[in-house]
């Protein structure tokens, strides 16, 4: 952990390129870190941390196993991601942004990802699925409950 | 010294084209985001295989390569030099390609693509309607370079602009040439690039910094991540070119973390560019020296706004903050700063290759050059498309376009993303460029072109610009960041039913406090949506609020879902697909649902056989009707 954030220069700039990098790593912040972050780049806690709620890209806590993004990028919008988000919602009993009680599952949203074309779009684990209906919404997550019933 | 290494290019050009020559054929495969999204690699991968396996390694060539713009046919194969255009290729269908088309010389009818208005096949790429009245001046390439090999840029001429640059052109005169051009910036405002590079040249300082803008937040346009990802060579010449004339020492990409294959091609271009001498210290061999860094973006709208993006880089919150001072008197780290957009980099090699004469005859009176636009929703040939300025809205969406989808009718279009405006049926006419959307209410932008149908509803449009320009706002100022909120509200309310007659007035006054109130683009532009929809659909706000209907039968709290006895075969379809079980019945006789359980998810609607059509949508007294004889007939229950 402590090698991640000793590879950076101690310097503000680079705050954004550790946190990235962090969560790459772990696939959240981990709280505790924040503070050995403020000490190698000599800025304070709070800054960190308000710089670390600000972008979306970071979170605080783990995600869960299956990452489900659902575009609510304007193109999808039109075409129907709404009723598609609803229907994710439903079935989790989630809301974006969170995680399943289970560990398996956390929706989130976003907006465009640039495959317009093929939307409503719907990514899991990095997989794009396009051109969704919200008939097909509750196959995927039994796909994905499968995989996990495997391992 | 500078001799040899821009001979170093020549040989390169020389090199790649001889090669080439040699493999007569090259199997082009698109490799932009959307047809990776449809298994582009996959069917690379294959092409290989197959190749290896007829043993024909020497004669053809396999090239993925940038996005070709039409999205919607992905994923699409061009061999080359026949120009030879397939669309929605499959795995299977690879081996038949190769001995077909490539040694038979046969076209396969069924990978063609059909002009849905003339029933006709078309069997070149420069045939399809979708690029005929296309002017692929700077998207063009993207179709022959592969974009993980900087040799492939160099033999298209690549780097010539920056030679003629750093040894026949002062800074003063590559101002001079992109001021002629007319050359105005992509990334929303329009605001003369030229002059700002003169306005930085300016600035006493011993550092200076530009900045390609790649952070792209207009939900629904994508021409700046297929530029970056498809012909990123070009945009870092041009970012070179930019910082011979500004005298800058340093770049920086700010990319949405959202675009990884973007980041990822990128920084392959930076290090190749490194390699020969193109980026670094005494590039080929000139006095002149300047590197690139990319910044990858964390997730925020409002950091594609100059002042918070640049913020960012310093690695603090994406606030932004009072202009003036602008960016080029005090900039990154407080030093002049240059910023322009991805696609207005890209421009610049163009402009200094050809001439600003030339580039000038290219547009209108006062926006000049072409424009990239991402042509997506109700339309058929969802995809990007580059026209000269001036083009008429009809012939982008018709004849470019193909109309629109399921013969649907046209409403509108939203141009400028959250920050612009809708442009209604009644102005197809309109020649396209920086002023005339402007007038019409709307904006550039960056060139999001979002086609409307009949099905969707104007009242839901804008309350998804404003929830989305709601989130995003950073909060730091009052007008925006509550004022967003307020909009927000009372859309919502009249989306479902509980709007009232002064609502349209009170949305019209918060906008016009919300536009003149706030400190930065996002809230000075977030109500247009509004202001445009309520200008142009006036009726369907009404309709919402006196009538509580939804004349696009979008706005789930005002319609119902009904199964038409009349039509309904009693098939199952729906009752076993409702998540809720709300439809009863049995085989052969009549469905029902049931109007309390129901959660208006449309499955039952997309279900039911198109033959049948059972499902219908109602709004209005009709919906009331039916929600009163499902009451009846549950009291009876
Ligand atoms: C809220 C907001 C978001 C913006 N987002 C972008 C963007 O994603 N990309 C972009 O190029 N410009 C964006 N801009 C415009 C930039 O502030 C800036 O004007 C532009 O990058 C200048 O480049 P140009 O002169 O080449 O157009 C945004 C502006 C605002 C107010
Ligand atoms: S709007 Fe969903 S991919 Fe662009």
């Amino acid at each position: 952990m402590e090698k991640v954030i000793d590879e950076f220069d101690k310097d503000q700039r680079e705050l954004i390129h550790l946190l990235h990098e962090i969560q790459k790593q772990f696939g959240y912040i981990p709280a505790h870190m924040i503070s050995q972050i403020a000490r190698q780049l000599k800025i304070s806690e709070s800054e960190i941390f308000g710089v670390l709620t600000f972008y979306k890209a970071f979170t605080l806590k783990p995600r869960g196993k299956h990452l489900i993004t659902i575009c609510m990028g304007t193109a999808c919008h039109v075409r129907g991601a709404p009723k598609i988000l609803d229907e994710f919602k439903r079935e989790l009993s989630i809301e974006p942004g969170e995680t399943s009680g289970d560990n398996l599952f956390t929706l989130e949203t976003v907006n465009c990802v640039g495959a317009c074309a093929l939307g409503p779009i719907v990514i899991i684990n990095g997989d794009y699925h396009g051109q969704m209906k919200t008939r097909e919404v509750d196959k995927l997550i039994k796909i994905c409950r499968q995989k996990n019933g495997k391992r | 010294m500078d001799e040899f290494d821009t001979s170093e290019l020549d040989k390169i050009r020389a090199e790649v084209s001889e090669s080439q020559m040699k493999q007569k054929t090259c199997i082009t495969i698109c490799g932009g985001t959307g047809c990776h999204a449809y298994g582009c690699l996959k069917v690379a991968e294959a092409f290989k295989e197959e190749i290896k396996r007829q043993n024909l390694q020497n004669k053809v060539d396999v090239r993925t390569t940038g996005c070709h713009g039409f999205c919607e046919r992905g994923p699409i194969v061009v061999i080359q030099p026949e120009g030879i255009f397939y669309q929605r290729i499959q795995l299977n269908d690879i081996k038949e390609v190769i001995s077909e088309t490539i040694i038979n010389k046969k076209i396969l009818d069924r990978l063609l693509y059909i002009d849905p208005r003339t029933e006709e096949k078309i069997v070149y790429e420069k045939d399809v309607p979708f690029y005929k009245k296309q002017e692929r001046i700077i998207f063009g390439n993207n179709g022959f370079i592969d974009p993980t090999d900087i040799k492939d840029y160099i033999a298209l001429d690549g780097f010539k602009a920056l030679v003629k640059v750093l040894f026949d052109m002062t800074s003063e005169e590559v101002i001079d040439e992109i001021k002629a051009s007319g050359l105005r910036g992509r990334g929303g405002a329009g605001f003369p690039t030229g002059k700002k590079w003169e306005i930085c040249r300016k600035e006493n300082s011993e550092k200076k910094y530009i900045i390609c803008n790649a952070d792209e937040g207009d939900p629904g346009a994508y021409m700046d991540r297929s530029l970056l990802e498809g012909n990123p060579c070009c945009v870092i010449e041009g970012m070179i070119i930019g910082a011979y004339a500004i005298g800058a020492s340093q770049g920086f990409i700010y990319v949405r973390m959202e675009y990884p294959l973007a980041v990822k091609n990128v920084t392959l271009a930076i290090e190749q560019a490194k390699k020969l001498g193109l980026l670094g210290k005494s590039i080929l061999g000139s006095e002149f020296q300047f590197d690139i860094h990319i910044f990858k973006g964390a997730g925020a709208f409002v950091s594609g706004e100059e002042t918070s993006l640049m913020a960012s880089i310093e690695g603090r919150r994406a606030f932004p903050r009072q202009r003036p001072p602008f960016p080029a008197q005090e900039g990154l780290w407080g030093k002049p700063t240059n910023i322009n957009n991805v696609e207005t980099w890209a421009n610049v090699p163009l402009i200094i290759n050809k001439g600003a004469e030339w580039y000038s005859q290219i547009g209108t009176k006062k926006s000049k050059g072409t424009k990239i636009f991402s042509l997506v929703g109700k339309i058929n040939n969802t995809g990007l498309v580059e026209v000269p300025m001036g083009i008429k809205l009809k012939e982008i969406i018709y004849d470019i376009g193909g109309g629109i989808k399921d013969n649907k009718k046209f409403k509108a279009v939203q141009t400028g993303g959250p920050s612009g405006g809708c442009i209604p049926a009644d102005k197809l006419d309109l020649p396209i460029d920086f002023d005339t959307l402007t007038k019409a209410g709307s904006m550039m932008g960056s060139g999001g072109m979002i086609v409307v149908d009949e099905d969707t509803c104007m009242v839901d449009i804008a309350r998804y610009f404003l929830e989305f320009s709601q989130e995003e706002s950073c909060g730091k100022c009052v007008p925006c960041r509550v004022g967003t909120k307020q909009l927000v509200e009372i859309l919502t309310h009249i989306t479902r039913g509980e709007g009232v007659e002064e609502d349209i007035k009170k949305l019209k006054d918060l906008a016009k406090s919300v536009k003149e109130g706030s400190l930065c683009g996002l809230g000075q532009t977030a109500p247009n949506p509004v202001l445009t929809t309520i200008r142009y659909f006036r009726d369907e706000y009404e309709a919402h609020i006196k009538e509580k209907s939804c004349p696009a039968l979008v706005c789930k709290d005002l319609i119902v879902y009904n199964i038409e006895p009349e039509k309904c075969v009693g098939c199952l379809l729906c009752l076993k697909s409702c998540p809720v079980g709300a439809i009863t019945g049995e085989r052969k006789k009549v469905h029902i649902i049931n109007q309390e359980l129901c959660i208006k998810c449309g499955v039952c609607f997309e279900v039911c056989p198109p033959k049948v059509a059972a499902v219908s949508k109602y709004t209005g007294k009709k919906r009331d009707r039916i929600l009163k004889k499902d009451l009846k007939q549950r009291v009876k229950e």
